[in-house]
């Protein structure tokens, strides 16, 4: 199992040389960046430094005025986010995207694409294929719930849980498919303490256990250092350094760039 | 040159006439979306009730014996008619859509109550006035001005009825009106800038239950204004602005939900494509007649009269195709 | 009270008020008044799926039913010889190549971009591809149609097929017209979208009343076949008059019972399937849901057309049972505010709800008129006791009473169950 650590890996997320603008403002300027396979990488930066419209760009829910984005080497610029989702691009959300009626087993059994009973044809023609594999699915997401400690609240609406349980969920939505990527945007916020553990070691063990690669954009700079190799930093909408978090803490120019700025509290 | 007159008289007079009435009731259904965000299906049943008051008042007076030298009746009591409504709209917020407001529902869950309101103006309207037609012209003439043109060799003269010509008036008047106090009032502004940004006029002090209650009471007055224009055209009757609700929303959409003038512009695009639509042609061409390599056909309209409804819907399709939010960049939920 | 309690409870009480109005009007208007109220639940059934399971705004419900009642017409009435001899056949079928090929050319001119022209040029070539393609229909539909309503029979006639083809061509014909609008509509917001539908169907009001040819349009289309034995069949085999009325409607009942048992079983085990969970949860969060795979825009288009194929097979059980089909009696508050009253007021995302309201508000509708001709006759009666003179014409004024009821019904299940009498049941087990 590949995990973190200074082998160099083939780029599975290629940024070049991409812009967005929003109206005047330039919020992606002229951007590229790389996302190892098998890696945690990290983004950070000062707010409005541009990192959640990339994120924006890379999860196909905007599409760039320039430049082009490639995925697992090839070119996805202006791919909608349900087709990224079947090559095995899959994103979370800043704030939490829970289906709130929906409860946290049924959160994650919606996921799986392509399920038989998605289908009216075969819902009503071949009720006994959807039913095996409903019994499948079920029983994928019992285990993913289980792996992510959440038995205790299954068949309680989503929208009823509390901020980490819902981070948490939205994790294991990426668990319930062969997902090769996945982008954090601030998973940690809003979440308590001891949650954040119980999330940070899932993160690692999907990691190192099950090959995924994250690409998570974070405000805090504990969970980064002991999450993401590299660590990207974003500046103005351009990336303005990359290495590890130590390198990144001691480099000056960062800390005028973003230190420097006034860091909101993560 | 008579077949230009023809042309002005059925183009540009009935369009503007149209797009007046366009106008005016678009204004309404834009400041309601502009400040309360849902689209206000019911607009087009305010304006008939507006007229029905004017038509109430006009037969109240002339009951009284007073009458007017020169201007229709309706028109006159057209004011007070506006007031009433506006007062009528209020009651109607308060009783139908402040509840549902207060409680948060969601703007979907206001346009489906404004279907309620639909429902009760009409079913009211018809339980007293029956669903046959009223005309506001039963005992008094409705003047036809004929402008004869100093041309040689022309006939035909510019056609308009006095209604017509009292109904851009007041257009021009309300539209004036609702400019300075969009512009210069301290409320106006307080509108204006609630219908940019909900929350941020929330924090910065406006007194928003004051904003929603002059929203109501500017609808209601123009509603009033519209329905009984509409009326004084043609005749009175229960579906008398249902039947126009689309062209009206879609001047309001076209125009970008939120923005008054943009309605207004809208309103007047609308009524315009419909009469030039509709409008036969062949007529410009038959001077010509003669000259032409093929044989003209009687009628080239760009859509048979019964299709006019069509013109207002495919303008709004293609503009929220093109540019959805309107072609003043509208507000947006 | 659970809901399962509830609902049983409510079609308790459904049922007795049935059995009141019954008794009240007679077997035969019962009856009749059953298969009305069948049919709307079919179209109900339809606007919850769009409305309930989509979240789909659908103002344009008239227009669905008015295409069902076209198709059906078209399908069961007898064959037209006068038409089928004469040459509008085809110049009919001119004009059909004239559309198709205007189809192609529009086809053609959207994937100009192969050839090299592209942004506003390629819009330029799209726009003037619609006016030809426009033009080019209107020169070979406008003749073949003058000369049919004059020459060649009056209008086409049917084929003279089972009605029950025909409803189920009237389910093809709106799903036809619902995925072509969705294709252009659906990605308008809420609002929008509403008033896109209300458009749609105002023009395919104004084309089936104006397309004489095809319609007869306001001359009226009339007896159109039932796919049961009518009153007359059953006097012929000697049972009374006033009997054959109700076992002939009974029969069509069964027909629609039929029909709607099947659509609802259909309905209610996707809805409790994986389809219908992937629906809720586009219905819940259609961004999370695309971010999860799920195509969004087909998905909500798959639910548009699912919901007017119910709709159109309505309308279509609708004009059969009727016998006419008069595209000028068609309104807005008769066939698209009544089902969304209907389905407001049963609880939008429950099919039981659906059904439930379709029947409750569709007698409140037909009773409302005696119902307040009554209450009129009494309050005239007191007030010329009293010397204030009578109501004047009580008759026509209480048939308007029923839209005005309507009204009322919907503003109070608003205010005070907004999510219906049967509301949409959260499961808690997955």
């Amino acid at each position: 199992m590949r995990g973190r650590g200074g082998v160099s890996f083939d780029a599975v997320i290629d940024v070049q040389n991409v812009s967005k603008r929003f109206g005047g403002l330039r919020a992606v300027n002229n951007c590229s960046l790389r996302v190892e396979r098998g890696s945690i990488t990290g983004l950070i930066g000062p707010n409005g430094a541009g990192k959640s419209t990339l994120f924006n760009l890379v999860a196909g829910n905007i599409v760039p005025d320039e430049g082009r984005i490639f995925f697992d080497g090839q070119d996805v610029t202006g791919l909608k986010p349900h087709q990224l989702f079947h090559r095995g691009m899959l994103r979370t959300f800043q704030i939490a995207h829970e289906f709130s009626n929906m409860t946290a087993l049924e959160n994650l059994m919606m996921v799986p694409s392509n399920q038989t009973g998605e289908s009216l044809i075969k819902t009503w023609l071949a009720p006994g294929a959807v039913k095996d594999a409903e019994r499948h699915v079920r029983q994928k997401a019992l285990d993913v719930i289980d792996f992510l400690k959440l038995g205790h609240v299954k068949y309680e609406l989503a929208g009823n849980l509390s901020g980490g349980q819902k981070k948490l969920l939205e994790l294991g939505r990426t668990m319930m498919v062969d997902a090769k990527v996945v982008l954090l945007d601030e998973v940690a916020a809003g979440v308590n303490r001891t949650l954040l553990q119980d999330l940070a070691a899932n993160i690692e063990r999907m990691n190192q256990e099950l090959g995924y690669t994250f690409f998570v954009i974070e405000h805090d700079m504990d969970l980064i250092g002991r999450l993401c190799d590299p660590v990207i930093v974003m500046a103005q909408g351009e990336k303005i350094a990359e290495g590890p978090m130590e390198e990144i803490r001691a480099n000056p120019e960062i800390i005028e760039a973003y230190f420097g700025a006034p860091v909101e509290a993560a | 040159m008579n077949e230009l007159i023809f042309f002005f008289n059925n183009v540009m007079i009935a369009g503007v006439v149209l797009g007046s009435i366009y106008a005016v009731g678009a204004i309404g259904v834009t400041l309601i979306f502009g400040i309360l965000r849902f689209a206000h299906f019911a607009h087009g049943d305010m304006m008939t009730m507006g007229a029905f008051v004017a038509f109430l008042l006009m037969t109240a007076f002339q009951a009284m014996g007073f009458t007017t030298p020169f201007l229709p009746t309706g028109f006159v009591v057209l004011p007070i008619a506006m007031v009433f409504t506006a007062i009528i709209a209020l009651g109607i917020d308060k009783g139908f859509y402040a509840p549902l407001r207060a409680r948060g529902a969601r703007p979907v869950t206001l346009l489906i109550a404004s279907i309620g309101v639909t429902l009760i103006i009409q079913g009211l309207i018809r339980l007293f006035f029956g669903s046959g037609t009223w005309s506001f012209f039963e005992t008094e003439q409705k003047q036809l001005i004929r402008i004869p043109v100093p041309l040689e060799g022309v006939t035909r003269t510019i056609n308009f009825t006095q209604p017509q010509l009292l109904m851009i008036v007041a257009t021009i008047i309300a539209v004036v009106a609702l400019h300075l106090f969009l512009t210069r009032s301290r409320l106006g502004k307080a509108m204006r800038a609630m219908a940019d940004n909900a929350d941020l006029a929330q924090v910065s002090g406006i007194n928003t239950k004051l904003v929603v209650r002059v929203t109501w009471i500017i609808a209601g007055g123009l509603a009033a204004m519209a329905g009984t224009m509409l009326a004084l055209d043609v005749n009175l009757k229960p579906d008398l602005a249902f039947n126009i609700v689309l062209p009206i929303f879609a001047a309001a959409i076209v125009g970008g939900l939120g923005k008054p003038f943009g309605a207004i512009a809208g309103g007047y695009l609308i009524g315009f494509a419909e009469t030039a639509a509709i409008f036969n042609w062949s007529v410009l061409a038959r001077p010509f007649a003669g000259s032409l390599p093929f044989e003209l056909p009687a009628t080239v309209a760009i859509v048979p009269t019964e299709y006019k409804l069509t013109v207002a819907f495919v303008i709004l399709v293609v503009v929220l195709l093109w540019r959805p939010t309107g072609i003043f960049k509208g507000a947006s939920t | 009270m659970s809901v399962a309690r509830r609902s049983l409870l409510l079609f308790a009480g459904l049922f007795v008020l049935f059995v009141v109005v019954g008794w009240a009007l007679g077997a035969a208007n019962i009856s009749l008044l059953l298969v009305q109220s069948f049919a709307y639940a079919l179209v109900a059934l339809g606007l919850n799926i769009q409305w309930g399971y989509g979240g789909l705004f659908n103002f344009g419900i008239m227009g669905m039913l008015m295409l069902g009642g076209a198709a059906v017409t078209f399908i069961s009435y007898p064959v037209n010889a006068q038409f089928w001899g004469s040459e509008g056949p085809l110049m009919l079928g001119k004009a059909l190549m004239a559309l198709l090929a205007g189809f192609l050319l529009i086809w053609g001119a959207r994937r100009a971009d192969r050839l090299g022209i592209k942004g506003k040029w390629k819009s330029f070539v799209t726009v003037l591809a619609w006016i030809v393609a426009y033009i080019v229909y209107r020169s070979q539909i406008d003749p073949a149609a003058a000369y049919i309503e004059s020459a060649g029979g009056g209008w086409v006639g049917g084929l003279g097929l089972h009605p029950v083809l025909g409803w189920l061509f009237g389910g093809v014909l709106a799903a036809g017209v619902a995925y072509v609008v969705g294709k252009i509509c659906l990605g308008l917001r809420t609002d929008y979208l509403a008033i896109a539908t209300i458009g749609i169907s105002e023009i395919i009001r104004a084309l089936l009343k104006n397309m004489d040819w095809l319609t007869r349009g306001t001359l009226t289309v009339s007896p159109i076949p039932w796919p049961t034995p009518l009153p007359q069949d059953l006097q012929a085999q000697g049972v009374s008059i006033a009997d054959s009325f109700i076992y002939a409607r009974l029969g069509f009942l069964a027909l629609v019972l039929i029909i709607l048992a099947i659509a609802f079983f259909l309905v209610q085990r996707a809805y409790g399937g994986p389809w219908g969970r992937m629906m809720r949860a586009i219905r819940d969060n259609h961004i999370a849901a695309a971010s999860m795979g799920k195509d969004v825009t087909r998905r909500q288009l798959e639910i548009f057309v699912l919901g007017s194929v119910l709709m159109g097979i309505g309308g279509a059980i609708l004009v059969s049972f009727q016998q006419i089909y008069d595209p000028g009696s068609y309104q807005p508050i008769n066939h698209t505010f009544l089902i969304w009253v209907m389905v407001i007021v049963g609880g939008a995302g429950n099919n039981w709800g659906a059904v439930f309201g379709a029947l409750l508000i569709y007698i409140t509708w037909m009773i409302s008129d005696p119902v307040a001709q009554a209450v009129m006759n009494a309050i005239s009666g007191w007030s010329t006791d009293i010397g204030w003179g009578g109501i004047p014409e009580i008759q026509s004024r209480a048939s308007q009473m029923r839209v005005f009821v309507l009204g009322v019904v919907i503003t109070i299940a608003l205010r005070y169950a907004p999510r219906g009498l049967i509301p949409e049941v959260v499961r808690r087990e997955a």
